[in-house]
This record gives C-alpha cells, structure tokens and sequence, in this order.
C-alpha cells in the first residue's frame, strides 16, 4: 500500500521532468542559420533600451500576433557576449560597439556585425524641482562630476553642498557621459551610482541638493537643466525639436546590432522599426526619432 | 518562585524590572517592526491587487499590466528546484542519522560542509552557477548532444533551479534530520527485530514518520527559493518575456526579480510604485504563507518530540 | 530454497545499492563546497597568473593607494572603467564593513534581549508566538526587505538624521540588521534555553534576583552561544547581496563617516557582473572579491560552527 503510494508520487515526478525534458529543443539563434524559420526573435542588451525594444515589441505584435519577440536587458555588455555566442538575434546597444569587442566577432564569424542606428536618446541633467538652477554649461557639468565644484552656489545656484548621482559604472549611459560629458576624466568617488534610470530620477527627485543624468524620455518629477556648449553659446533645452536637430548638446545614438544580414522575421522586424511607424513608435515612450542630422556630441 | 521575588531587596527589584522592561521592549520592536513592514507593504500594494493583475503579463516595462509570468516563472523555478533539493537532503539527513557513526570523521566534514553551505552568500553561489552550470556542465552538454550549439550553455531555468537547490539543501536537510530526531528508537529497534534489513526499516517505518518534517523542509526551502534573487541574476532570470518558461533552457520571469527592477529600472519609478508594491505584497503573501505552514508543521514535530 | 537464497541475495545487493547511493548523495554537499570554492576561484586565478591582467589588476593593486582627491590626497580607488581602470578592494571592504557594523549594533542588542525575554520572562503561552513570528521575519526575502529600505525607510531615516545622501551605511545597516535579528536570535535563544536547569536554581536557591541569575549566571553559561550567533549574524549581514544593492547608495567612498554612501563587495559582484566584458581584468577581478566573499564567510561561519558545536558536546556532556 504505501509503497504503491511512494511509487505514484515517484512516477508522477518522473513524467513531470521528462514532460519538461523531452520536448525537442528547438535549433535556436544559431548565429550561421541563414534561412531564419523559428517564429521567435530573442532582443537583448542595454537596460536603457528595454523598455524601447518592449514598446517595439508590443507594438509589433498586434500587428503580427504569430511572433513571439522576447526582449531581456542585462546591460550592453551582456547583449554584446550574447551576440559574440549566438544566444540573440538582436543587440540593443546604448553604445557603439568597441573595436576588441567588434574585431573579436569578426575573429569568430568571419565577417562583421551589422550596425543600426536605430533611435535618438537625450541625456538630461536633472536637478530637484525646487532647484532655482536652469541652465549649466558642458564644462560646469563636467566640474561638477569630477568633483572640483562642491557647492551649487559656484555654478549660479543658492549655496548648499551639491550630491551627485550617477548610473551604474558599465552602463552605456555612464559610459557616454564619461566620455562625452566628462571627457574621459574619473567620475568623483563620491558620485552615488545607481542600477537605473528611474532610480537616478528617483533619488533626484527627492533631494534638493542633488544632481543626476539619464535619458529625458525618463524625467519625470525632476528639473531637466538647458545645456550650454561653451559660456558664449545660447542655453538649449532637451527638447523634441533641439534633440533631432542636434542643437542639444548632450544626445547620443542607440544601436541594433545584428550577427548577419538581417532575413525572413527579424528582417520584417527592423524595417519595421526604421520604419515611419516604428520611429514614431518612440515619442510615446520619450525616445527620438533618427534624423538625418549629424550629432555634434556622438559624432566626434 | 512568587515568594522569593517578594522577599528580595528594593534595589534588585529595580534591576529586575530594568531588564524585564528592556527585553519586552526589544520584543515589541521587532515585531513592531515586522509588522511596520507588512503594513506599509499592504496598504501600498492591495489596491492594486486584481485578478486581471494576477493573470496578465506586464507591458510599458512593469508600469502596466500585471505579473503572471513573473508568478509562473517562480512556481517552475521552485517546482524545478524542489525536485533536485528535497531528495539530495532528504538523502543526505538520512546519511547522517541512519547510516553514519555520529563521531566519524566523513560524518563530522559532511555537518561542516552543510553549515558552511548555508553560510556561503547568495551572490557566491550566483558567480557559481555561471561558472560551473552555465559555462562548464551547459556548455560540455551542448558540445556532446548538440554540436556544440547554443542551448544549455547560457542562462537558463534549469540552471537557475539547480543553484538554488544547492543553496537551499542545507533548509531541507536540517528540517528532515530533526523530523528523524523525532522519531522514537523503539520502532527502528522493533522493525529491525521483525527481520526487516535498514533500508527496509527507513522506507517504511522512518520515512512515512519524517514525512512532516521533510514536508516542512521543502517548504520552507520553497520560500527561500522563491525570494532570493542574487543566485538567478545572472542564471536565468530575465526582465521581460513575453511567454512562459516551456522548455529547462528557457529563460523566466521571477516575482523577486521583478521587484528589483521594477524598483531600480522602471522607467517611471512613481507610476511603477503601484505595481510595486502589488508585486512585493505578492512575494511577500506568497513566502509568509509557505513560512506559516512549515511552522505550524515544525510545532506538531517539536510537540511529538516532547513526549 | 534456492528461490530463496537468490530473493536474500537480491535485498543485500539493494541494500548494498541503497546504502552507497545515500552516501554518495550525502558527499554532494561536501563537493558543493569544494565546486563553489574551486569554480569561483578558478576565475580569480588569472589574477595571480595571467601578465595581461595582472597589469591592470593585481594584488598590490587591490589593497594600496591607487588615486588622489581633488585637494591632493592619495586615496583608494574603486573605478573599473576608467582611461585607467583602479581596483582598489579598500573601498568596498570599509563599505562592507560599515554597512555590517551597524546591522550588528541595530540587530544585536535587540536579538539578545528578545531572545532573554523569550526564554526568561515570557509567559509560556506568549514563548509561543513569539518564536514563530521572528520566524516569520526570517522568511521575508531580502529584496523585500531592500525595497522596504529603498522606498519606506531611507526616507524616514533621512528625515530624523537629517542625512546629507538618503542612501548610505546607516539605512543600508538597519535593513541588513532587520535581515540578521532572526539569525543572531535564533541561535542565542537555543543558547540560553540549553543552560541547565540546576545552574538557574541553584541561584535562586542562593537567593540571587532574577536578574542577577540572568546577568551572572544565565549569560556567561550561553555565552559561547551568544557569541556563536553573533558571528553567523555577522558572516550572513557581510555576505548578503540584494539589500546593499538596492539601499546602499553604491557609491566607493573610502571614508568611515556612516553617513556616506557605501559600495559593499556583494552588490559590486551583483551591479557589474552582468555587463562586464567577459574574460577582461574587470570580469576576473569580480570573480576574485566573489572569492574572497567566500573566504572570509567560509572562516567566520566555520569559527561559528565550531563554538556551537563545542557547546553542543559541552551541554551534552554536563548532561550526561
């Protein structure tokens, strides 16, 4: 009797793991398969870019309910390593690929990756909304981060000490600051480095003293500061029309990278999205559309 | 003991009274403070609790929609889990209060080694489920049966399950060994005299008695499992998908995981806290449910220990 | 009769069969052990061997002075990617530390006098919830417990200590402490209930106030006890992740001020690891704090295994 029972159980756990185990495993994202048939398409890469890639995703689905597209953040990096081991179709990448990570595909493949601008991202200096402060210049901001000017009241502000916040250190959004804002200089260690975005708007939003940086689509509940390129020049806002026509300083392109020309799904898929309904898909979420302009700040 | 503490002198009196005072307090704050917590958890997040939250899956990255696959993704990350956990420990308990000498040396190093098991940080055990699951076991897996295709070397539920069923072995093998504790010598010594061997006795005399216990300890390995987080950061749980978990490599969604996202990568994080909260009260309902029963199972084990 | 000696032979072969394969399940933990230790490490090692790597991250580089402040001081510095990447470990050892610090200060004192109030004063009826519901506090997950300090008590904290940064060591500590109360009190409670029966009436036969038995007798017999769950409370606080990632304010600062935001060696492994450039000096020296994570909770845990266990022999013995 009770052993029956033992028995039962063991067969029915038994049947529960070869149900999981036995369904073939599908040949997927294998990198070389040129005839793409699979009805999935696998979207990984950079977390500022999840939400983008989703809304996509979402939008493209109604129209093409048969596909499953499958979109994971993780970070550009781990977009990058997925397309480097065929674990992806595609990569969001805040950032344009390094020349080690591009050469060490070309290693494996064999031929290069395929680079698409595929949307416009204005980086925001944000400030808490009682913050009298509307305007800074690059070299102010870069000051600020570097962590020379310690006080709001040497940038034009009432006096109070200034707190920085700052993105995780290997998302593409720290990078391109670091890069382009800071001018490869070290952030101040006392920059608070946050995993995301909203968790910068976040923190902003509830400190009077403090200062962040991230994407505008995302300020919400904090002050986005008008930027100056140099003291001479005029102080321009992020908005839509500055940040698609270049004038705003601080704006940079995100990427799809992609193993091989595009075939089949994905190719409907990325058409779509470069697409007149897929860029306009982007304002929704707050990105930009990609224009025709060259952009000051990505370009040199 | 009422008439000593009558007869006590007045400045020890006070001493008593300070320290009675003092530990009650210590009491009251921390279940003040637990309930501070699920306080604060519920009135956030039980407006948002909805069936059509429950049973949709999120869109506008976490803002809307719900966390159905957030809720599958754990139950197949746990069920995985359990059926790799709860036989190694139970194995293992029996191993130490059946078979082996108390004072034997294998016997010592395997108690040492499952204390230190409980001890090792999650975060550990994430950096080994890449190193060892994913990037040795998965990828020597693909090598032989697939060519050395991409299926089992790279994040995956299964990979997932198997870390949290090494971090959680310790919760099943503890709870099953005390359950064996429970159990009284006579009916070993008496099935043993009837002429049954050792494993007949274990599988039909002890196990059926220990059932509780081993009961208690896959559940509250089951609770453990399902609210960590660091150990499947980087094993399989993903952000967003849009179906659910079919096959051992697929990836899943995983209510703790959501959380943290929602908590640090939302887009909007005042428009998220809604769906937050929800999903924190979810996780929370969820373990304190699965904790409650392995308690009121444990009391009716010490109880049957006590006589 | 020879049915039956192959039906007796079969039972010994299972029983023989049965018998090793517990034993062989019962050796996994130990090779969990060994894998964790040697998989981990096995990354870390490039560290200590491969030129290219060691170039940029070395063990001198670790634990010495690598950057100066503003005003001119050398200083440590964590920042991986940088023109010069500078993987200094200080930082975020003094960040582990602080945060463990004050979870010990928060949870400690409030663990061990609960725990006297559980096995001392309580009446019988109440020792009955109480264990449970501290239980209960155990079975919170600790992303909950990170979500509460994020979003619930790094304001609150804020408003009474009027902190500078919102997020740093102190509200980090109290969710961390709130994590490890259940730990420290768990053991320290099996501790006082464990002292012998006779010890407590013979002092109050000596005609000792409660609190002086508690004080003078109770304590010191469970000390080791005591001592025991404080040291596994403290092995848990420095090894635990999600918490210190989400309320730390993840800034390396190298400064004792508990004030300041902290950047733990955890939540460094947990915040970089998933977007670091595989097989770089960044990805290996991940992997080298994540063995030293391990190194140092091995010793703790083990140092705290051992007292317990040496109390367990010693109350058994005085039972006996």
């Amino acid at each position: 009797m009770q052993r029956a029972r033992y028995f039962a159980v063991l067969l029915i756990c038994i049947g529960l793991l070869c149900a999981c185990a036995k369904r073939v495993p599908q040949p997927r994202h294998q990198p070389n398969a040129s005839a793409k048939t699979s009805n999935s398409i696998t979207i990984k890469g950079s977390d500022t870019m999840v939400l983008l890639g989703q809304w996509w995703a979402e939008n493209y689905q109604q129209a093409h309910p048969q596909l499953i597209v499958q979109v994971n953040g993780g970070g550009s990096g781990t977009g990058i390593a997925a397309l480097l081991n065929g674990t992806t179709d595609i990569t969001q990448s805040s950032r344009p690929l390094r020349d080690s990570e591009r050469s060490e595909f070309r290693a494996k493949y064999n031929h290069e990756l395929i680079e698409l601008k595929v949307a416009l991202d204005g980086l925001g200096i944000y400030v808490h909304e009682s913050n009298p402060l509307n305007e800074l210049t690059l070299a102010q901001v870069r000051e600020i981060y570097a962590g020379r000017i310690t006080d709001w009241q040497n940038v034009g502000g009432s006096p109070g000490k200034i707190l920085l916040y700052s993105r995780e250190n290997n998302s593409g959004t720290y990078e391109f600051f670091k890069e382009h804002v800071l001018e490869k200089e070290d952030f101040t260690p006392r920059t608070q480095t946050l995993s995301g975005n909203a968790a910068v708007i976040n923190a902003v939003s509830q400190d009077i003293s403090g200062i962040g940086y991230g994407g505008v689509a995302f300020a919400k509940g904090v002050k986005t500061l008008a930027i100056k390129r140099d003291s001479q020049s005029p102080a321009i806002p992020p908005l839509f029309e500055y940040v698609t026509s270049g004038a705003y300083p601080i704006s940079r392109f995100l990427y799809w990278y992609l193993p091989n020309e595009p075939t089949g799904e994905v190719k409907k898929l990325v058409d779509w999205v470069l697409s007149q309904a897929g860029q306009n898909a982007l304002k929704e979420i707050g990105f930009f559309p990609i224009g025709q302009t060259e952009h000051v700040a990505t370009s040199n | 003991m009422k008439a000593t503490a009558q007869a006590r002198a007045p400045r020890r009196y006070t001493g008593d009274l300070v320290l009675a005072t003092a530990t009650g307090v210590a009491v009251i704050a921390i279940l003040g403070l637990l309930l501070l917590l699920l306080f604060e958890i519920t009135r956030g997040g039980i407006g948002q609790i909805s069936w059509k939250f429950l049973s949709t899956a999120p869109s506008k990255g976490g803002l809307a929609g719900g966390i159905w696959p957030a809720i599958f993704g754990t139950m197949a990350l746990v069920l995985l889990m359990t059926i790799a956990a709860v036989p190694m420990g139970v194995a293992t308990a029996i191993y130490l209060h059946e078979y082996a000498h108390p004072d034997a040396l294998l016997t010592r190093l395997v108690r040492v080694a499952v204390a230190n098991l409980a001890g090792v940080p999650s975060i550990v055990f994430g950096l080994f489920g890449v190193g060892f699951f994913i990037e040795t076991v998965g990828t020597r897996i693909d090598d032989i049966f697939y060519d050395g295709g991409l299926l089992y070397g790279k994040p995956a539920i299964v990979w997932a399950a198997m870390t949290l069923a090494l971090l959680t072995l310790p919760v099943v093998i503890v709870a099953t060994e005390e359950a064996l504790k429970a159990i009284p010598r006579d009916h070993r010594e008496g099935s043993l005299a009837l002429g049954a061997t050792k494993w007949q006795t274990i599988a039909h005399v002890i196990l059926p008695q220990a059932l509780p216990g081993i009961l208690t300890g896959g559940i509250l390995a089951v609770s453990r499992g399902a609210g960590e987080v660091a150990p499947i950061l980087f094993t399989g749980a993903a952000y967003y998908l849009p179906f659910l978990p079919a096959h051992p490599t697929d990836q899943f969604m995983h209510l703790g995981y959501h959380v943290f996202v929602l908590a640090t990568q939302s887009p909007d994080v005042n428009a998220a806290l809604p769906n937050l909260y929800a999903t924190v009260l979810v996780l929370l309902v969820l373990t304190f449910l699965l904790n409650l029963a392995a308690i009121v199972l444990r009391a009716r084990i010490r109880a049957k220990l006590r006589h | 009769m020879w049915q039956q000696a192959t039906n007796r032979r079969r039972k010994h072969v299972l029983e023989w069969l049965t018998e090793k394969v517990i034993l062989v399940t019962a050796l996994i933990s130990i090779l969990s052990i060994l894998l964790i230790f040697y998989f981990v490490g096995r990354k870390a090692v490039p560290i200590l061997t491969n030129e290219v790597i060691q170039q940029t991250a070395n063990l001198a580089e670790f634990f010495r002075p690598n950057g100066t402040t503003p005003d001119g001081h050398t200083t440590f510095i964590w920042q991986p990617i940088s023109e010069r990447p500078k993987y200094s470990f200080i930082p975020l050892l003094l960040g582990t530390l602080k945060a463990t610090i004050v979870a010990m200060l928060v949870s400690v004192p409030l663990a061990l006098l609960a725990a006297l109030y559980t096995t001392e004063y309580a009446p019988r009826q109440v020792r009955e919830y109480i264990k449970p519901a501290i239980e209960l506090l155990a079975g919170v997950p600790s992303v909950v417990l990170g979500f509460f300090a994020l979003v619930v008590m790094a304001t609150w904290l804020q408003k009474l200590f009027q902190f500078e940064m919102r997020l740093n060591a102190v509200v980090s500590g109290c969710a961390l402490g709130l994590a490890i109360i259940p730990v420290v009190y768990t053991v320290a409670e099996d501790a006082l209930s464990a002292v012998p029966r006779a010890l407590r009436e013979a002092s109050f036969a000596l005609g000792a106030s409660r609190a002086q038995t508690l004080l003078r007798v109770i304590l010191p017999a469970a000390l080791p006890g005591i001592f025991a769950g404080i040291v596994l409370g403290f092995g848990r606080a420095v090894g635990e992740t999600m918490i210190v990632v989400m309320a730390s304010g993840n800034a390396a600062i190298t400064s004792w001020n508990p004030a300041d935001s902290i950047r733990t060696m955890s939540a460094t492994v947990a915040a970089e690891l998933a977007e670091v450039v595989y097989g770089s000096a960044h990805y290996h020296t991940l992997f080298a704090i994540g063995a030293l994570l391990f190194i140092i909770t091995f010793v703790i845990n083990s140092i705290g295994d051992w007292v317990i266990g040496r109390l367990n022999t010693r109350l058994q013995g005085a039972k006996r």
